[in-house]
């Protein structure tokens, strides 16, 4: 009896420590190598509407990449904006308006004219309805 | 004696105007002008192709409030999912 429940107990927290080391691991995923090299080369750039760009040629192993993600961050997007009774291209704009905002120098963004920019110092620019 | 079907049968004494059988002539001018009315109509509706593109259009339909109320989710979930920002 007692047994059991010393077992039950144990077995519990191995499940808890489970699930947060998942979490954890989630929350601190980092950017695969070869996306993190196409974005410092500005092969590929964050677009407005939430979702990355392809600048230049479309090389296949490049384009592949680029539509893998997008189709995860759409993913995430449409989960989210369920969650916040927003519609996914709200979402996904607002999220546009902050991946920009987190590009750093050398990296390419899309400015509200359609053009490709590259990051300086300086703010991106970015849509009129971006918060600060 | 009087048999109904004798009245029955045939037209009207009288025929209003509409009823009457227009003639050859003025049949084709009522052709003619509708013809004419339908290429003059084909004139006035000629509409261009509009040069900006659509996605832009919807996302002016995006209130700016909307965005703010969302900003601080958004930061979260770009963070909760670091690998694919």
């Amino acid at each position: 009896m007692i047994y059991n429940s010393i077992r039950r107990f144990a077995l519990g927290l191995a499940v808890t420590a489970l699930a947060a080391g998942g979490l954890a691991g989630a929350a601190y995923a980092q950017r695969d190598p070869a996306y993190a090299a196409a974005r410092s080369s500005g092969e590929v750039g964050e677009k407005m509407d939430g979702y990355l760009g392809i600048i230049g040629a479309q090389k296949p192993d490049l384009k592949r990449l680029v539509n893998d993600i997008n189709i995860k961050r759409r993913a995430v997007y449409a989960q989210k904006a369920q969650a916040a009774s927003a519609t996914l291209e709200e979402y996904a704009l607002t999220a546009g308006c902050l991946t920009i905002a987190r590009t750093v120098p050398g990296e390419k963004y899309q400015a509200p004219d359609g053009t490709w920019q590259t990051r300086t110092a300086a703010p991106p620019l970015r849509d009129s309805r971006c918060p600060a | 004696m009087k048999h109904p079907e004798l009245t029955l049968k045939g037209p009207g004494a009288t025929r209003l105007p509409m009823q009457r059988r227009q003639s050859g002539l003025k049949r084709k001018r009522g052709m003619r002008a509708a013809g004419m009315a339908a290429a003059l109509l084909g004139g006035c509706i000629t509409i261009n192709a509009p040069e900006d593109a659509i996605v832009i259009e919807l996302n002016i339909n995006i209130r700016q409030e909307v965005i703010y109320r969302l900003a601080e989710d958004a930061g979260n979930t770009i963070e909760e999912n670091a690998d694919i920002f």
